[in-house]
Formats: structure tokens, sequence, C-alpha cells
């Protein structure tokens, strides 16, 4: 079961919904469409860089700043580390592959072990491929607005590898997160 | 002899052609006959052929029709599959119509979002107190129906209208007062002689066209409204026991509030806000329960400390009920001697001394309570019953006054009614000898005398007492918190010391004074609902009102506590204090209904020696006679003793069943948290052997997920399986147990996850 207090914002979807797009989609192929949607938004971030004609491929990047500020992701408080964690070269830059590779992760179709695979990215902030204390603190403080006493984000952070961590190494690499994060009961319906 | 010799030759060669006839004959007949069967035969054969000439030529027909069949059936099967894939899409688009209808029905939920905005920011015990206001509030709006529907609009459509009748009629002497504004905000005037109050209803035993039979209507609600809230508050009692026993998994509490607790697809900065207080509160709840199950207790000290505590708490409680015990009396002895002997204080005594008592006992409560060092919810719960008990003292003066109102109201009307006769007999003025009838002569109703209507008088103490109730609540909401939020916020420039951080600062929702509250008040409109009709609704317009307005104070002039802790997940608490004070109300009714005779002039039961009367005089009058006489066996003391004595024996079963199911539950409980602590044992245990053993670093791609020790045999076991057999198999899918399915189609995310699988999956699962 959901917990109850967040259940309500999901049922706020309504009225707040952003359209993620299936791009794993049903029988019908609408990829077509829906990548020609895709391009559409990728376009109209930065009409004068990117190209309507993509049969040439061209090498096209769009910096982070234009991406953070798309209405999806404005108000993610992880809206930094999501877009450099799809960029290939790490600093956040998005080709138009890898926006689309975005959007798929975070769509309702993409497998359960594609969304742990880049949840565990996006909450490792020094991409050390482990989350250790430093990492577990800034997500927390991003996730309240640092409105937590340090003795409590101490608490918390303390809780956290004392529950996550099974091999015992003081951080979790991504077995721990991933065994963690397969039993939880929210993690499909809210990282959508 | 010659001649004689040829006769007999003639003779016989005559015979013999005869018989040679005769043979012939029968030869003809036989050939005859040989022939028609060989005719027949003939025939036989020839319809055999022409039948297989026949059938030869149905075969060609048959080709044909079955080539043609079989274009349709192709086309049929390509109609099918085609019929399929648009039903997969739309199966796709059903589930999302699904979603959205829940999404839509938790939307009209009254005031939810309102309720989840509170949540967000003040915690989910703040929260627990709006919804039980809510749910109050869905008891009071059925009750305003019964009493509404049944009792009320009847009279008023159906009834005498207002001035036939001396009980309907406002008496000579207060006319002149009836409409100001004065009267009719004491209820009394024209509020009094209306459909609002008991004295109103005429005691006719059937009215209108519809014959319908209001004393018996009105006797039935009344017990109906009763009943139904004993029924409701008992029904979610039981529901909310069978929530709190199903605990959820804790395993990784932090580790998933850390992780899955913000919701991706916000996109409205508003919601963002609310979200972030929401997570915010959880996890200072969260923390809450961390530190008081770490905190250190020294056994011996906390157990004084509360014997202390709880000792304090009873002398107080002994000490405020003996000095309202004594105060009740004394003001009883002042109304024998008539209270206009005595000055303000003699008067109100009652009024001022349980008001002192009501705002310095629960401070001193909560002094009490911090001796105890219990945690927040456990020691809210102390708090709540201790005042609860003190207001117990408040409910008992307030009775004791009826009473006695009753009492005193009783003997009047005794000398009422001796006095009408002499009034009755003045109206004649001797013009005719006495002990004989006469035709009445016409009064108008304002004239006659009234008896005094005590059970209108105490309706009209109920009403009195809930408006006054309301309007204290309201003043207090906006003086207390409105004024005092603003002094705060805009004299904090210019005063000496902080006022946010010292006194006053702002305030803090006072969950359990409000909750008392709402209690108390419900068990008033319970007591006073029978006699005056009109309470539920005026209930149901002050909760109406009371949410709106406590929302909005919430929102803008209290603060969050410091320790916010999370509420339990029933109401129990607050319902089994509910079903007290409903069990308590009920006591007074049904001893006014059972005991004391109704007023001779007004009201549905006037005339009757007891108020319950009606239920025989309907028997009687509307059912058969032999119901009369199968009633009259049932309540034969013989059977009512045996029927109790069953209740009890099967009540003390069935909580002997219940407590046995709750032990087996614990026990489970247990065994499954031994054997997860024991799982995670032991894989730390090998992981740190594996770490001992070999040093890898840790390449660059995560690796893919490796099944942990225990769980390897069974899913090797498992591999190969294709997907239909997984669904065939049963609910989850059995090639990875470690991975929940998904939450539509209940595959796992090993299988694809495209709208015919879906389908496929529901149809099958159906079909197994």
């Amino acid at each position: 079961m959901p917990s109850e207090q967040a259940g309500f914002f999901v049922k706020r979807k309504i009225s707040h919904k952003i359209q993620l797009y299936n791009v794993y989609s049903s029988t019908y192929s609408l990829l077509r469409d829906q990548n020609t949607l895709l391009h559409g938004r990728y376009h109209e971030m930065a009409p004068n860089v990117v190209p309507m004609d993509y049969t040439k491929d061209p090498d096209v990047k769009l910096p982070m700043q234009l991406i953070i500020n798309m209405p999806e992701l404005k108000e993610n408080p992880f809206k930094e580390r999501i877009v450099e964690s799809f960029s290939e070269d790490g600093e956040g830059s998005l080709s138009f592959n890898d926006f689309v590779d975005m959007f798929s992760v975070l769509s309702e179709m993409a497998p359960r072990e594609l969304k742990a695979i880049y949840a565990f990215k996006i909450y490792d902030f020094n991409t050390d491929n482990f989350i250790c204390k430093a990492d577990l603190e800034k997500t927390l403080n991003k996730l309240t607005r640092e409105e937590l006493t340090a003795e409590e984000i101490t608490l918390v952070c303390e809780k956290v590898i004392e529950e996550a961590d099974m091999d015992g190494d003081g951080k979790l690499g991504f077995a721990d997160f991933e065994n963690m994060i397969s039993k939880a009961p929210d993690f499909l319906r809210y990282y959508f | 002899e010659r001649e004689r010799e040829n006769e007999e030759e003639k003779d016989v060669k005559e015979k013999k052609r005869k018989k040679k006839k005769k043979e012939k004959e029968k030869e003809k007949e036989k050939k005859k006959k040989k022939k028609k069967k060989k005719k027949k035969k003939e025939k036989e054969k020839e319809k055999e052929r022409k039948r297989k000439r026949k059938r030869k030529k149905i075969g060609k027909k048959e080709r044909v029709t079955l080539a043609q069949g079989i274009n349709v059936h192709l086309g049929t099967e390509m109609m099918v599959w085609f019929l399929f894939f648009l039903f997969c899409d739309s199966f796709q688009k059903w589930m999302k119509f699904q979603r959205d209808f829940e999404n839509f029905k938790t939307a009209c939920i009254p005031w939810e979002m309102k309720i989840k905005e509170i949540e967000s920011h003040f915690g989910s015990s703040v929260a627990s107190y709006f919804i039980f206001l809510r749910w109050m509030y869905g008891i009071n709006m059925i009750l305003f129906g019964l009493t509404f529907g049944l009792v009320m609009v009847p009279e008023a459509l159906m009834g005498k209208p207002y001035g036939s009748l001396p009980r309907k009629t406002v008496p000579r002497a207060e006319e002149a007062t009836a409409m100001n504004f004065a009267t009719l905000w004491d209820f009394s005037g024209f509020a009094q002689y209306s459909v609002l109050f008991y004295g109103y209803y005429n005691n006719q035993r059937t009215i209108g066209w519809l014959k319908f039979r209001m004393p018996l209507s009105y006797f039935l609600v009344g017990v109906g409204s009763i009943g139904y809230s004993f029924m409701i508050v008992t029904r979610t009692m039981a529901k909310n026991a069978n929530d709190d026993g199903g605990g959820d998994d804790t395993s990784f509490n932090f580790s998933w509030k850390m992780f899955t607790s913000w919701d991706y697809l916000i996109g409205n900065p508003e919601t963002a806000d609310n979200k972030f207080a929401s997570i915010t509160t959880s996890f200072k709840e969260a923390i809450v329960e961390e530190q008081e199950s770490r905190k250190e207790e020294n056994i011996h000290l906390t157990r004084f400390l509360r014997v202390l505590a709880n000792f304090l708490a009873l002398c107080t409680l002994a000490g405020s009920g003996y000095l309202i015990f004594f105060v009740v009396r004394r003001s009883q002895q002042f109304a024998l001697e008539g209270l206009e002997n005595y000055g303000w204080w003699e008067r109100n005594e009652v009024n001022t001394v349980m008001s002192l008592l009501g705002m310095f006992c629960p401070t001193l409560f909560d002094v009490i309570s911090s001796l105890e060092n219990y945690h927040p919810r456990i020691a809210l719960r102390w708090q709540l019953g201790r005042i609860f008990a003190l207001f117990l003292g408040n409910l008992y003066t307030f009775i004791i006054a009826l009473m006695d109102e009753i009492n005193l109201k009783l003997e009047e009307e005794k000398i009422v009614k001796y006095n009408m006769t002499i009034w009755e007999a003045s109206l004649y003025n001797g013009t005719i000898p006495e002990n004989s009838t006469a035709p009445p002569i016409q009064v108008d109703p304002a004239d006659v005398p009234r008896g005094p209507c005590w059970e209108t008088m105490v309706g009209q103490e109920f009403v009195r007492l809930t408006v006054s109730d309301m309007m204290t609540t309201y003043i207090t909401i906006l003086i207390g918190d409105f004024l005092r939020a603003v002094f705060v916020r805009f004299f904090n420039y210019c005063w000496c010391w902080d006022l946010e951080y010292g006194f006053p600062s702002y305030s803090e929702f006072d969950i359990s004074g409000n909750v008392l509250g709402l209690i108390f008040n419900q068990g008033m409109i319970w007591m006073g609902s029978f006699y005056a009709p009109c309470l539920p609704a005026i209930n149901v317009f002050r909760l109406h009102t009371s949410m709106y307005l406590q929302c909005w104070a919430v929102m803008c002039c209290n603060v969050p506590q410091e320790r916010v802790f999370k509420a339990s997940r029933s109401n129990n608490f607050y319902m089994a204090m509910l079903l007290f004070i409903l069990f308590l109300s009920t006591l007074p009714a049904v001893y006014t209904i059972v005991s004391i005779p109704p007023s001779f002039d007004c009201g549905p039961f006037s005339g009757k020696t007891r108020m319950f009367e009606v239920i025989s005089e309907t028997l009687e009058h509307d059912f058969p006679s032999w119901f009369g006489k199968v009633f009259g066996y049932a309540s034969n003391p013989g059977l009512i003793l045996p029927f109790i004595l069953l209740m009890v024996l099967s009540i003390y079963y069935l909580n002997a069943t219940s407590k046995s199911y709750k032990e087996a539950n614990l026990e489970l409980k247990k065994k499954l948290q031994s054997q997860a602590e024991e799982n995670k044992r032991r894989n730390k245990q090998k992981a740190q052997k594996s770490n001992e053993q070999e040093e890898n670093p840790f390449e660059t791609e995560p690796p893919p997920a490796k099944p942990k020790g225990d769980k390897q045999d069974e899913s090797t076991a498992n591999k190969g399986k294709n997907w239909f057999e997984c669904l065939v198999m049963g609910n989850s899918c059995v090639c990875d147990p470690r991975l929940p399915h998904c939450l539509d189609c209940f595959l796992c995310s090993n299988h694809p996850h495209n709208a015919e699988s879906q389908v496929l999956a529901y149809f099958l699962r159906w079909l197994v």
C-alpha cells in the first residue's frame, strides 16, 4: 500500500499531469508519431540550433540550462542530476538521442530494472558508483529544502545505511540499492 | 352303368378342371404378387439410384458452400484479429480511464484537498482531527435527514397549521415580543411554537390523506437515530481494528522515504511546495519514532514517576469532582429558597466554577504528563482521557440541573391542570347548571391557559447550549488564534522581547481540546434531538461552518508542533470515547421516556400515561390481532431471560475466538520478522566473506541484479519458462520471485509489457 500522505499527489495527476511519452509502445507502431512529438519538443527549446531534418544525423547538443527549464522538470529537486546522468559527456548537455533516452526511461513502459539503474545514477552525486553518506546528505537536503537540523540529517543517513547496506562497507552499492528498491511499493508509482 | 361311369368321369374331369383353374388362378396370383414385388424392388432400386444421384448432387453443393464458408471464416478471423488489436488498444485506454476515474472519485470526497494540505504541513495527528470532524458531519447529515424528512416535514405539510390549536399558538401574554430578534435568538416566541420543538406536534393518531402516523413516527425516529448511531460507531471501530492489525513492512522505512517519496510527475509550484512540506513532516515523524525507540529508560525511575503522575491526576480529578458536587448542591438549596435573595455570584456559581475548572485543569494535566515521559501519541491519549473525565463532571451538573427543572415543571403542571377546570367553568359563567354537557364555546387558542411544557423546555435548553457552544468556539478561534497571530506578527517590530519565540508566540493547534469539544457536542445532540427535532439541522450547519473556519485558522494562524508525531492509523481512541458518550446520552433520554409522564397539552404523546404506549396502541390498531398475541408472548420474561443468556454466551465465545486469532497473528508476525532478520544476517556474513576473499574494484557499469544466496536455486530452476506459463501458474511472475509484479498486468519486468500481454494476462487469469 502506498503511504497515505503521498497517495494524494498521485491523485493530483489529473490537474498537473505531465505527458510522458510511451516510447515502449503497444501493438501499433506509434513510435514514429511519438518520436515526432519528442522532436517537436526538442526543437522548440532552441529553434535556431536544432534542425527540423534529422536524416543527416547532425551533432547538436542542448545545454543543461535549457532542459532544466522544461515544465516537466522545473519543480523536480533532482533535475540537474537527471540531466547529468543521461548526458554522454557527463556535464549535462543532451543530444537528441539522450533526450529520447531520458523520456523513455521516465515513461510508464520502461522496465523496473532500467529505472532502478538510472535512479542509482541520479542519487549518486559524486559519480563513484556508490551512494555514500555525503550523497545521502545531499539527497536529503534537496528533498526537505534544508529544513532538518544537522542531528536529524545524520540520524536519517545512519538509519538508511543501516537498513540497506548488505555488504557492510558503509555505503550503498548498486546491489544494495536494487535489493532495497525492488521491495518498495511506491517506486513504480512515483518514478514515472 | 356306362352312363353313370361317363357321368362320373365327367364329374371327375370337371373337378380336375376346376382344380386346375384354381391352381392356375393361384399361380396367376402368385405371379402377380411376384411381379408386384419385383416392381416394388425395381421401384426401390430406382429410388435408391435416384437418391444416390441426388447425394452426389448435394455433395457438390456442399463443396461450394464450404468454399464460400472458408472465405467467410477467413474473413471473420481477420475481423477477430483486427478487433483484438483494437481491443488491446482500447484496453489500455480503459485502464487509463479506470485510473482517472479513481482519481476523480477521490477528488469528489468533500474537503479532501484541504485535509491533505493540512496533513502535509501539520502532520497526521492534526489531520486526524479533521478526518474525525468530517466523519461526524456524515453522521449528522443522516440524523438530519431522518428528523427532517420523517418528523418535521410531515407535520409542516400535513398537520394542522399554526394558530389552529392552543399548543400551536403563541400565548396572548407573549404575543407582543414574539417576533423580536432577542426572543428568537433565545428560541422562544415564534421559534418555540413551530416544528422546531416537541410542543408543536399534535397527538392525532393519523394526519393527512396519507394517514401518516405522526406520534409513531416521532417515537421511532428518536429510537432509530440512537440505534443508527450505535451501529455506525461500532462498525467503524470494528473496521479500524482490522486496519490496525495489519502492520506494514518497516524494514526499509527510511530508505524508502528518501528514495521513493518524491513524485516525479509534479509540475506545479504549489503542489511542489506541499510535497516538500509533506516529505519534511514525514521525515520528522519517523525521526521522532526512532528517537523514542532509542531512548534508554531507567525502568524503575520511570515507573515511579508514572505512578506519581497518575496519583496526582487522580487527586485533581477527585478534588474537582467534589467541588462540582458541592457547588451543585448549594445551587439547589439556593433555588429552593428563591434566587432573588442572592447576588450575581450565587446565581452563576455553577457556570463560573465549571469554566474555571475547564481553563486550568487541562494545563495542570499537561504539566503532570511531562513527568511521565511517554511517547507523544500515548501522552495525547492520557491527556484526552483525563480531560474527558473532567468534562464528565460538566455533564453531570447539566443533567442534574435539567432534572430539577423538569420536576419543577411537573409540579407546575398539576397546578395548571387544576386551574384549567376552574377556568373552563368560568367561561360559561354560570349560564348552564352544573354537571350537564353543553356545546363548547369557541375560544381563541391564544387565550387558553397553557401547561408548562417540560419537553419543549428541555429541547430549548439543549439548543441554547449548542448555540452558545458554537459562538464560544468561533470567538475563541477568532480572538485566541487570529488576533493573537496578528498581534505577534505586527507588534513584533516595536516590542521589547521577541514575540515570536517567547510569550505569546503563535498558537499551536490544540488537538485534545478540539476533539473533546466535538465529542461532547455530539453527546448533547444525541440527548436533545428527541425533544428538539431541529437540533441535528443546527449541528449540521455548525459542523459545516466549523470545518471551513478551522481549516482556514489552522493554515493561517497556527504553527506545527515541535515534535510532530504520527497519529495512530485508526481513530479508535476517539471512537471509544464517542461510544461511551453515546451510551451516557441515551440513559437520560430513555429514563425520561420510560418514567416521566408526558405533558397533558403539548407534543405527540399528550394524553398518554407514558410515551412508549404509542407502540402498544399501534399494535392494537394497525396490526392483525395475532401479531399482538405473538408480541405478548415474546415479551414474557420467561422468553427474554434465556435470550439474554444466549447473547451473553455468544459474546463470550466470539471474544474468545477473536483473542485466539490475534495471538496467532502476532506469532506469525514474529516469525516473519525473525526470518527477515536472519536473512539479513546471512547476507551480511556472506558479503563479508566474499569481501575478504577477493577485493575487486567496482567496475564502471553496474552489474546486473544477481539473485542472493538462498534464492539462487529457485531462480535457475524457473529460467526458460515463457510468460504464458508464468501467467498460468499464479498471481506473480514465477521467474524471479524477488521482483514484484507490475501493477497493471502482474508480469515481472523480465517479460514484455505490451498491450497484448496485458490483455491476455487478464483473460488467462480469468480463465484459470
